[in-house]
């Protein structure tokens, strides 16, 4: 009994020190943003990296999920006679939710990883070392263009999503379910209001961030060769899209729950 | 390179007193003392795990000692906020033991990236010293444009080196800097070691196991076990040492002093 108590004490004493440890992280990130040096080459590259290259996969995403929102939407509401209302839940669930979580979580898996992997590297074979011993913080040259990049790159690339999701809608109600273009178009703008995009957007933003700060915080904390680095490598995707998930359901509660 | 007795006596460029730094319960530097003057060539050995790396990583300040001094030419260095830190640094060059070439840059601009980003210098210069660099550790300007994954261990290492003197630093520490390599290619190095360091004329620290190198850079050689120096002199000393630990491990002789802790599987 005392051997389980113990273990579950050092495990929570664990969290609270990796939860102190990522705060310290992430505040140091906050901070960094407004001192120079600002390294604007690498934030471009980053940017680059995290939406140009993830275009392909997000936008492939988005369309599919648009497409599956019409099609469950059509058959729930024909049980009641409101198959109208489908151009609006498609419009509003894209915008408001799907679009910057589906995108939150794809870019998670594929740059988030991708960050832990290569900063894990770095760590294991001496390359932060050298930074330091460069005269270059590794800090401010490896984690603050990516967290920068995070936070501009994951509006723009849900801005792209939010369209190719309801065009996704769009194609199945219109060329599948039998929708008049016009009117489907119509209810479409009708019932979207600027606020709706808006809030997709600043989760965006957040989502972003997230996912730039695990990739960076576990590639940066990881220890032990090859082993480490693919641990790093899981905690980065598996904690951002935990994150992503609770932060969703708590920015939604801040700006919808009235 | 300088004669050590003379560079130990004057006021010492790296002064190291008291150092301890545990890992958990494991105490790795206990109490660690040690100098090393201008100009002078210091090379510290001992097995593996004894601390030597870690000694390193203090006086670069990428670890923090629990307690202890470390002054770089009399300037007390431990607990040094970062601003400090970053303008020490400038008097720092290191080559890593596995070189710790940077992937994703091509080779100048690994020689020449102390250059760029910490003293923030022209691209088309630092190239101009990067390729001068290059040359002088036997690398054409070819070498340059390709990528570290391309070369192999021994023209990592030499890049390595190129980096470490790529801005005349004052200190220049060399981890295991023939670890990994052909005895041929060991000699290659140890030979441009000595003469970058004469060139630049820096202070130089270096860790290694290799008994060859070790005689061949060091002015003078000081050996670390269980956390602590045990002996210390003249590198032509090193033979005629009479202490049992350093005749152990010179001769490489698994009898005597020093216990290699080795677990029952």
């Amino acid at each position: 009994m005392t051997g389980f108590l113990a273990s579950v004490g050092a495990t929570f004493l664990g969290f609270l020190a990796t939860t102190g440890r990522l705060a310290g992280f992430a505040l140091m990130g906050l901070a960094g943003i407004f001192s120079p040096p600002f390294y604007p080459r690498l934030i471009l590259r980053q940017i680059v990296y995290m939406g140009y290259y993830s275009l392909p996969v997000v936008g492939l995403t988005a369309l599919f999920t648009g497409m599956v929102l019409a099609l469950q939407s059509y058959t729930g509401f024909s049980r009641f006679n409101a198959e109208s209302a489908v151009a609006t839940v498609v419009v509003l669930s894209v915008t408001r939710e799907l679009g910057p979580v589906i995108a939150g979580l794809m870019v998670a898996g594929r740059v988030g990883a991708a960050m832990a992997a290569e900063i894990g590297t770095m760590r294991v074979t001496d390359q932060i070392d050298a930074l330091s011993t460069l005269s270059t913080d590794p800090y401010r040259y490896l984690v603050l263009p990516r967290l920068l990049a995070g936070l501009i790159t994951m509006p723009l690339l849900v801005v792209v999503a939010d369209i190719i999701g309801v065009f996704g809608g769009y194609l199945v109600s219109t060329y599948k379910l039998g929708f008049n273009v016009e009117s489907y178009l119509v209810s479409t703008s009708q019932h979207l209001e600027t606020s709706d995009v808006v809030s997709g957007l600043i989760k965006a933003g957040v989502f972003g961030f997230i996912v730039a700060l695990m990739g960076c915080y576990h590639g940066y904390q990881s220890r032990g060769g090859a082993e480490g680095v693919g641990q790093a490598t899981t905690y980065a995707v598996v904690s951002a899209s935990i994150l992503i998930l609770v932060t969703d359901y708590l920015l939604t509660a801040a700006l919808f729950g009235g | 390179m300088s004669d050590g007795r003379t560079a130990q006596d004057a006021a010492p460029k790296i002064s190291v007193r008291g150092l301890h730094k545990s890992f958990g319960s494991k105490v790795v530097l206990d109490g660690l003392d040690i100098d090393c003057g201008v100009g002078e060539s210091l090379v510290i050995i001992g097995g593996s795990g004894t601390g030597k790396s870690v000694l390193i990583k203090c006086i670069l300040g990428l670890l923090h000692p629990e307690s202890g001094s470390i002054r770089i030419d009399g300037v007390e260095t431990v607990g040094m906020k970062r601003a400090g830190r970053t303008a020490l640094m400038s008097k720092f060059g290191m080559l890593f033991q596995g070189a710790a070439l940077f992937d994703s840059l091509r080779v100048w601009e690994n020689v020449a990236f102390g250059l760029i980003q910490g003293r923030g210098m022209e691209r088309a210069g630092a190239k101009t010293i990067a390729l001068e660099k290059l040359a002088s550790v036997g690398l054409g300007p070819e070498v340059g444009e390709l990528r570290p994954a391309e070369l192999s261990g021994g023209m990592q290492k030499r890049v390595a080196l190129a980096r470490a003197i790529a801005a005349e630093p004052e200190i220049i520490f060399f981890d295991e800097p023939t670890t990994g390599l052909d005895p041929i290619m060991a000699d290659v190095i140890n030979d441009l070691i000595i003469k970058c360091v004469r060139e630049v004329g820096a202070t130089a620290v270096s860790i290694t196991h290799d008994m060859v190198s070790a005689r061949k850079i060091g002015d003078r050689i000081a050996m670390l076990h269980k956390g602590k120096i045990v002996w210390r002199g003249p590198a032509g000393e090193i033979d005629a040492s009479g202490n049992p630990f350093v005749d152990q491990f010179v001769h490489g002789r698994a009898e005597g002093p020093i216990q290699m802790e080795v677990r029952a599987v």
